[in-house]
């Protein structure tokens, strides 16, 4: 076949979708004839892979602005070495072409530093990793109230024994300094903590109060 | 943290690059001339 009849031939099927024709010539015919100066080999080319590229570099990038700038950086490196004549007919154009673009969308995570977007799915939610401590605005009135709860039970008890429990649950005071500053001793002090919570427990019980969240 | 490098699942969208994208492509072939002197050779842009 010449070289004419081949570029007339081009021509007819450019504008429409690849016709049988087209489609049979083969893509290291397209390349022989785009480095011997014929500019329409090369838009066959890449009409005829773009989906295959284009939807190959989505995949990894998930972005289509990225994905058509990492397609025309893969299809400039492409240009440039047809056009340098440093192509090596040896492996098939498509595989080549896709290498070209596999190591650009490396290049452009390892430029920028971050992982695709994630979303997660059923398997696993990310927010089960990176949860926030902090209690939801239901736990947290229930919580509230709990606290209020208890505040005023232990408003029940013997002053002594409350003394000791106020100084060691809400101060957070040592047993020592809790008989340093009532004046009794270590043991009096331990003897009073316990009787608190053992009151305490009592008047939940018959009082049926329910104190959990 | 960890890096968690989770894949898409259903991420087989088919897409195509669009007609600036192909026609740039087409324009800088078109723009760029390759000069070969001795072993070195020089891309040239003419725009």
């Amino acid at each position: 076949m010449t070289q004419k009849k081949l570029s007339n031939r081009k021509s007819q099927t450019l504008t429409k979708k690849p016709t049988k024709m087209e489609q049979q010539i083969e893509d290291s015919e397209l390349v022989r004839d785009y480095i011997s100066g014929d500019e329409k080999s090369l838009e066959i080319l890449i009409t005829r892979h773009n989906q295959r590229i284009t939807s190959f570099i989505y995949s990894k990038v998930l972005d289509r602005d990225i994905t058509e700038d990492i397609f025309q950086d893969t299809f400039i490196k492409v240009i440039k070495t047809l056009k340098k004549g440093t192509y090596s007919e040896e492996g098939k154009f498509l595989p080549w072409v896709m290498r070209i673009a596999h190591n650009l969308i490396i290049d452009h995570f390892r430029k920028n530093k971050r992982m695709p977007k994630f979303e997660g799915n059923d398997d696993f939610n990310i927010f089960s990793v990176i949860g926030d401590d902090k209690l939801n605005a239901e736990k947290q009135i229930i919580k509230n109230q709990i606290d209020s709860d208890l505040r005023g039970l232990i408003e029940e008890l013997p002053d002594d024994q409350k003394e000791v429990l106020l100084m060691r649950i809400y101060k957070d005071m040592s047993f020592k300094e809790i008989s340093e500053n009532t004046g009794v001793s270590i043991n009096t002090a331990l003897g009073r903590m316990r009787y608190a919570l053992i009151n305490l427990r009592k008047i939940i019980e018959k009082n049926n109060i329910v104190l959990t969240n | 943290m960890e890096k968690i490098y989770s894949e898409h699942k259903d991420e087989c969208t088919l897409v195509r690059s669009g007609r600036n994208t192909i026609g740039f492509l087409l324009n800088y072939s078109q723009s760029l001339h390759v000069v070969a002197y001795k072993d070195l050779k020089f891309e040239n842009n003419l725009n």
